[in-house]
This record gives structure tokens, C-alpha cells and sequence, in this order.
């Protein structure tokens, strides 16, 4: 893409292709001897990581949709068919709702590179305008996306943003009415988010090579924001930028696999495990971690129109930046004045996404107003004036003299703060579950907790045990088949063993041949049959309250771990918020309630519930249930057994992910490894 | 892109019968996926919803404006928060009448803003009443 190649193939098929389609020479000379300024920091690896992800969503997604239904009534239930069913079902899945997450964290980091390298600066305005146009569809896709699921919080997430169109004046109404497809968000919309969420990505890709041409037109900026001017300056792009960005992808992949692996539930949702109802409004409506500064932004303005569109103007305000700020240093490295306000416009930035994850209400409000007119102000007048007051340092002749008088401390300081800053944001959701004020459920010591957690299979038995002959009177386990009792990783059953169990429950089958339902003997295939038809004759035989489907009820679950419990969980890899909640209700009822408790008629106190006031009655007492492994037959024991169970239920496949994710890691950790060393070789002479 | 023949059809006019519907207690029907609180107000819930000064609102409607005259009793809103579109929740809130459990919005008994980030009332969806003890919606 920089002008004419002087490529020959040497071989003479190649050489018959090159004549007639000069792609080679293009891939060469933009991709192996295209000149890259040789004083790039690991700041620029982060658009070949970026590109990688692109690839990996695209080719996660794909497969994805091979198995995914996108119908109102059967979206949630295929998605977790694909989690249990699908070889491997449960890491595609995994690397696609993650891999969006570390998309955004990869973009977030690009973008704030240009902002303080200045790269956006003449000539590179058009470079910059197409990623804010990729950024942009990014943030549409990844919405989309996280519609499919069809989960509470997806549901009503696409409620709450198809609404902030209504607040446009005179076409509101009908643009949200174009987007549903209807009158309310139902099938169709889903249908047409799932046709925009596999076409945008490819939109995206066509983008990119937008961009990249771009960039290989206007030449890579580097850390000093001065142009190379002589061969000195530059090295060819193969190899030493392709060994430098494969390193680090290589890190990034570190990263990216312990989510995959060992946290995958951390940046999601617990809502999101409830399957969607149109009836019934989640407490805390949060977007997506990687929206909420802009979230913020929408909320701490008290008009709606207003608050839109500020929310979009602080994305398309990154379009004007080129002209915003006028100063002819490009680095903020040369910059003493305009680096301090970058890093206070980073943590203003991070603030604004912890405050997009709290309730809107007193001080919260306050200070998501003050940080919003200090996100705008830095765009408005902290850059265009700096542009005129400041004095920059004076910048090196040229990229061989800067790397001479090279001191290479501030890339480190700023790594720190940099990931810490991340950490906190990441968190922030949780966060939003603290101010729930019930008592916080106490840790347990889970077998299957931890990187190499495993279930116990005597606990497994036992908690079977307790559900059929306790919990099975009012819940269903919809969402598991007898099959899955004799599989690996699971409570360890032999295949007849299975087929004993389910022969000892009826199933309803037909229509016969006479056109007649009948009940036959279970078989290994058919699923737990549900206690109740449907969801309204369960309410009406529970005093007005549905019991919940256990299959997903410890991963739909959980409580606020509040500041800075959460950041310590993604170090300790604790994810157990779920079994600790069920486990603590199940033992939380008390006949004693506290004073200042009112508790309605047909309900019972509970320490743990939130609001205290549960119908469910106290389901477990001591002796209930015999045990003939000699288990000690007390509530504790059943809760802890049933809890393990109900972990199992809600992820059959934990033991293989751990299992998988520890030979990632230490493939992941040698090739790094690997990568490092080749790098330096190849950079030897470089430096 | 918009509504496809079934989803309008769908969307037809309903009836809802009244008549078990007793004085202080509501019932929420689904009319186009749009969830639509039916109130059955007692005495105290109508002379509160009257006696405000509507001057003092954030949205000025008065109450006989907002139900059809002789029918005084019956409240008909569409359950839709106009901040960002979450359900509210009958007889919660300090208003008698409604509140939003995602921002805190506040309506009162006859279903206006009070309080909270929503900037208008709760929407009165078209009805009108087939009998005294039946009303058709849309």
C-alpha cells in the first residue's frame, strides 16, 4: 500500500499470478518491507492484537452461529445448549463473550496511545477519523451482541438504549418503532440484531483496511512525533515488527485465556442468567463495562434529549480532536503540560465508569455531573488552550538521535498505573451490586473452587439426593438430562446407573398413533420433567411467587463483593458468589425475626434474601434426607451438598475448562517465552 | 424494517372484563408487549390524585383529564417508566401510586411524576369503556 513494489516471485506460477494480480507484491511491500520507525514501544503491538481479535470474534462468531437459534422463545435456551452440547461449546462461547470484552480493553488502550503520542495530528486526521467510524460500529456490534443471549439484562438493556432514540424530537417514536419491529422489544428485534451483529463485523474488517492503508500512506507516528527522515530511523516491517507484535499478542493471549479459563463469568452479568421476561425489571439496569463512562455521561444530564445527546457527543467529539488541538509537538512525551492533563483526562475517564455502574442518586449524581464537564473541557479548553500557552520541550532532530539519549523509565510507571487503572474499571460492575444492604452471604470452602478445583463426587450424589427428594417437589432442573449424570465431570454415575435413574420418572411422550399423549419410563436422553406445566400454574401453587429453575440458579445469583473486594477476586480467581448466596439462604431462616423486619403474611424471614421476606418456607431440617455414605444429615451438610450439585447443574463442563485452561497456560507461557528471546535476537542490532 | 402484518394484527384492540377487579387492587394486562396497569383507586387514592395543585408538577395534568369521567374509580396507564423504559411497581413509592425500582422514579395515584429523572407522566394508553364493568384497550 506505499507505492509501486519492485516484488519478483521467483517461482514461475506466482510470477504468472503477480502479472495478471499484483497481490504479492501488495502483501510485501506493505507487510514485509515496508518501513516501521524503529523507536515504537509495546504501546503500537496493540493494533496487531487489535486485528487478531477481530479475527478471533469473527471466526468464535461464526461457528456460534452455526448452533444459535434467534427466536424470543428459544435463544436462551440454544445458547446454553451450545455451552453444554456443542463439542467444545462452552470455549467458544467463553472466548466470544470475553474476547468482546478484551477487544474494547485492547481498543481503549489503542486509542488513548494516539491521544497521548498525538497520532492523530497532521497528516494521519483521516488514520484517525476511520478508527473513531471503527470504534463506533465496535460499540453498535458489541451491543447487539450482548442482546443475543436473550437474557434479563439483555433484554432489558436493549429496552433501555432503543429508548434513548425516543428522546429525538418529531422521528423518535418511529426510529424505535423501525428498531423493534414492533411495539415492544420481542422476536423481531432480536431477529434484526442478530442480522446486524453477524454483518457489522465485516463492516468493521472493511474498515480496517481503510485504516490500515491509511497508515501506510501517512507512515507509522512513533513515541517521539518526529518523521523518519533517513534510512537510520527505520527498520522493514518483517521481521522486527512482526516479531514485536506476535510477542505481544502473546502476552495479551495471557491475559485473555484467564478470563476465558478461570473467569469468564467476571465481566458478565449474573441477570443475565435469568432467560428474559418482559414482566418483571432487573433493580440495577448496567450496561456492559466498556459503555459505562459514556453511560455516565447519558445519566448525569437531568434532560433526556440532552443527556443523548451528550452521551453520542462525547464519542463524535473525538472526530474533531485533529482540530481541537493545534500544537505542533505531536508527543506528549516533549508535552510537560499536556501529559499531566492526559493522565488526570484517564482517570477522569475511569471515574465516569465507576460512577456508570452506581445508582443515580445523591453524591453519585453530583460528581458524575462535575466529571462530565471535566471530560467535555478537556476536548474544549484545556486542548485548543494548551495549544497556545504551552512550551513544549524541544524535539530531537530525528529517531536515531532520540533513541541515543533514550531513558526508558516512564514506560513502566505508566504500565502500573495503567493496569491498576484497568482493574479498577473492570470491577466496577460488581460494584453496582453492593448497595443491595442484606447481609453478605459467608464464604465457603468449595472443592471446586480455585485453578485446579474439581467437583466432589460424593457431594454430587448427595446433593442429587437432597433436590429429588426435597426440591423437586417445587423446582424444575429444566436444563439437564439423565445422560448428563453418568458424564465426565460430573456426579460420576456409570451409563446404566443414568438409565436406572431415569427409568424411575415418567415422561409425557406422543401424540400415539391414535393421536393421544401418553407417560412412559424415562430414558437417558429426556431432560428432569419440571413439577409444574408452566410458569403461571407454579405461581398460582406458590401463594403468587414462581420457584426459580435450579439448572442456572448459582451462576444466576450472586451479591455485591463492593471496593476492593472485587479487584482481589480477579487475582484469586474467586467466582463463588453464587454457591455462597444459595448455600446461605437455604441456611438463612430464622423463626426469630429481628425487630424493625416486617414480614408479609405467606412469607418467611430470611437472614440472607434480599428484602428478608421469602415464600419459600424453610425447605431443609436436620434428619430429612438419610445419607448411607454416613455423611453427617444436618441442614449445613444438605445445603453444602445440594449448593455442589446445583454448581455442577449450572456448569457440567468446569472440570475440563480448568483442566484445559492450565495446558493453555503453560503453552501460552513458553511461547511468550519463545517469542521474547526471538525478538531480542532479531532487535540485536537494532538498538 | 417496520411492524410486519402479524405483529400489527396482533396488536388489535383488546377487551379486559372489570369485574373482579376489586376496589384497592390492580391487575396488569400485556397490550402489544407493553405491559398496562388497571387500578381499581379507593376514595383516598382519588382525593390525593385531586387534591394536588397540578400547577406545582413536573408534567401539569389534572386527574379528571387522565381517567374517562364517570369512571372515576379506574386508573389505565401503560407500566412504562418515560425515563428509560423499566416497569414499575404498584403500591410502592411515597405517591400511592408507583415506583420505578431502576432510577427511583416516583408516580402518584393517578400515575404523574413526582419525583425521580422521569420526565413525564405515565402515559394513558387509547380505551375507552365497552360497559361499566368492561373497557376495550387500543
Amino acid at each position: 500500500m506505499s507505492g509501486p513494489s519492485d516484488y519478483q516471485p521467483s517461482n514461475p506460477a506466482l510470477q504468472w499470478l503477480e502479472r495478471r494480480l499484483p497481490i504479492l507484491g501488495l502483501m510485501h511491500s506493505s507487510f514485509v518491507v515496508y518501513p516501521t520507525p524503529r523507536n515504537l514501544n509495546y504501546w503500537w503491538t496493540f493494533g496487531a492484537i487489535l486485528s487478531f481479535m477481530l479475527g478471533m470474534q469473527i471466526l468464535t462468531g461464526v461457528i456460534l452461529a452455526m448452533h444459535y437459534t434467534p427466536h424470543a422463545d428459544l435463544a436462551f435456551k440454544s445458547v446454553e445448549l451450545i455451552v453444554r452440547d456443542v463439542n467444545y461449546g462452552w470455549l467458544l462461547r467463553n472466548m466470544h463473550a470475553c474476547g468482546a470484552s478484551m477487544f474494547f480493553f485492547a481498543v481503549y488502550v489503542h486509542m488513548l496511545r494516539g491521544l497521548y503520542y498525538g497520532s492523530y495530528k497532521e497528516p494521519r486526521e483521516v488514520l484517525w477519523i476511520l478508527g473513531v467510524i471503527i470504534y463506533l460500529l465496535m460499540m453498535a456490534t458489541g451491543f447487539m451482541g450482548y442482546v443475543l443471549p436473550w437474557g434479563q439484562m439483555s433484554f432489558w438493556g436493549a429496552t433501555v438504549i432503543t429508548n434513548l432514540f425516543s428522546a429525538i424530537p418529531y422521528f423518535g417514536e418511529s426510529i424505535v418503532t423501525l428498531l423493534w419491529g414492533g411495539y415492544s422489544v420481542g422476536n423481531p428485534t432480536l431477529n434484526r440484531f442478530f442480522s446486524l451483529h453477524y454483518l457489522l463485523p465485516f463492516l468493521i474488517a472493511g474498515v480496517v483496511v481503510l485504516h490500515v492503508w491509511a497508515l501506510h500512506v501517512a507512515g507509522q507516528n512513533n513515541p517521539d512525533g518526529v518523521e523518519p527522515k533517513t534510512e537510520k530511523d527505520t527498520v522493514p516491517f518483517t521481521p522486527h515488527a512482526t516479531i514485536k507484535d506476535g510477542f505481544g499478542v502473546a502476552c495479551f493471549l495471557l491475559l485473555y485465556a484467564w478470563f476465558i479459563f478461570y473467569m469468564p463469568n467476571y465481566l458478565g452479568d449474573a441477570d443475565n442468567y435469568i432467560p428474559a421476561n418482559p414482566g418483571v425489571t432487573p433493580p440495577h439496569i448496567v450496561p456492559e463495562w466498556y459503555y459505562l463512562p459514556f453511560y455516565a455521561i447519558l445519566r448525569s444530564i437531568p434532560n433526556k434529549l440532552a443527556g443523548v445527546i451528550g452521551m453520542f457527543s462525547a464519542i463524535i467529539i473525538l472526530c474533531f480532536l485533529p482540530w481541537l488541538d493545534a500544537a505542533k509537538t505531536r508527543s506528549s512525551k516533549y508535552r510537560p503540560l499536556a501529559k499531566q492533563f492526559f493522565w488526570i483526562f484517564v482517570v477522569v475517564c475511569i471515574l465516569l465508569g465507576y460512577l456508570g455502574a452506581q445508582p443515580p442518586e445523591g453524591i453519585y449524581v453530583i460528581a458524575g455531573r462535575v466529571l462530565t464537564v471535566c471530560y467535555f473541557a478537556y476536548f474544549l479548553i484545556v486542548l485548543p488552550l494548551l495549544a497556545r500557552i504551552e512550551r513544549p520541550r524541544p524535539v530531537p532532530n530525528s529517531i536515531s538521535e532520540a533513541i541515543l539519549a533514550k531513558g526508558g523509565k516512564a514506560v513502566a510507571s505508566v504500565a502500573v498505573m495503567l493496569v491498576a487503572a484497568g482493574a479498577l474499571f473492570l470491577g466496577s460492575m460488581q460494584d453496582a451490586r453492593a448497595s443491595e444492604g442484606s447481609d453478605k452471604p459467608p464464604g465457603n470452602k468449595w472443592s471446586f473452587s480455585g485453578p485446579f478445583g474439581k467437583y466432589d463426587r460424593g457431594a454430587l450424589q448427595r446433593g442429587l439426593k437432597v433436590y429429588k427428594e426435597v426440591c423437586a417437589s417445587c423446582h424444575g432442573l429444566s436444563y439437564i438430562a439423565f445422560r448428563n449424570l453418568a458424564e465426565a465431570g460430573g456426579p460420576g454415575y456409570s451409563v446404566a446407573q443414568a438409565a436406572a435413574f431415569a427409568s424411575e420418572y415418567k415422561v409425557k411422550d406422543g401424540p400415539n398413533d391414535a393421536g393421544d399423549m401418553f407417560e412412559r419410563p424415562g430414558r437417558p436422553a429426556d431432560y428432569f420433567p419440571s413439577p409444574f406445566p408452566n410458569e403461571q400454574a407454579a405461581r398460582a401453587a406458590n401463594g403468587g411467587a414462581a420457584p426459580p429453575d435450579l439448572s442456572l440458579i448459582t451462576k444466576a445469583r450472586s451479591y455485591g463483593r463492593g471496593f476492593p473486594w472485587f479487584i482481589f477476586d480477579f487475582f484469586t480467581q474467586y467466582q463463588e458468589q453464587g454457591p455462597d448466596y444459595v448455600s446461605a439462604v437455604l441456611q438463612g431462616f430464622d423463626d426469630h425475626v429481628p425487630e424493625g423486619v416486617t414480614i408479609p403474611e405467606g412469607s418467611y424471614y430470611n437472614k440472607y434474601f434480599p428484602g428478608h421476606a421469602i415464600k419459600m418456607p424453610k425447605p431443609l431440617s436436620d434428619g430429612q434426607v438419610t445419607y448411607d455414605d454416613g455423611s453427617p444429615t444436618t441442614v449445613a451438610q444438605y445445603a453444602k451438598d445440594v449448593t455442589t450439585f446445583l454448581m455442577w447443574t449450572a456448569e457440567p463442563h468446569m472440570e475440563a475448562r480448568k483442566r484445559l485452561g492450565f495446558q493453555v497456560f503453560v503453552f501460552l507461557i513458553l511461547f511468550a517465552g519463545l517469542m521474547y528471546f526471538t525478538k531480542k535476537k532479531v532487535w540485536a542490532d537494532s538498538h | 424494517m417496520n411492524p410486519d402484518a402479524s405483529t400489527i394484527a396482533a396488536g388489535a384492540p383488546i377487551e379486559v372484563d372489570l369485574s373482579p377487579v376489586a376496589e384497592g387492587q390492580d391487575i396488569k394486562v400485556f397490550w402489544r408487549g407493553k405491559p398496562i396497569y388497571i387500578s381499581h383507586r379507593t376514595k383516598k387514592q382519588i382525593d390525593e390524585a385531586r387534591a394536588v395543585n397540578v400547577a406545582s408538577l413536573p408534567d401539569p395534568e389534572t386527574d379528571e383529564a387522565r381517567v374517562k369521567s364517570g369512571h372515576e374509580q379506574w386508573l389505565v396507564v401503560i407500566g412504562i417508566c418515560t425515563h428509560l423504559g423499566c416497569i414499575p411497581i404498584a403500591h410502592e413509592g411515597n405517591y400511592d401510586g408507583f415506583f420505578c425500582p431502576c432510577h427511583g422514579s416516583q408516580y402518584d395515584s393517578s400515575g404523574r411524576i413526582r419525583q425521580g429523572p422521569a420526565p413525564a407522566n405515565l402515559p394513558v394508553p387509547p380505551y375507552q369503556f365497552v360497559s361499566d364493568t368492561k373497557i376495550q384497550i387500543g
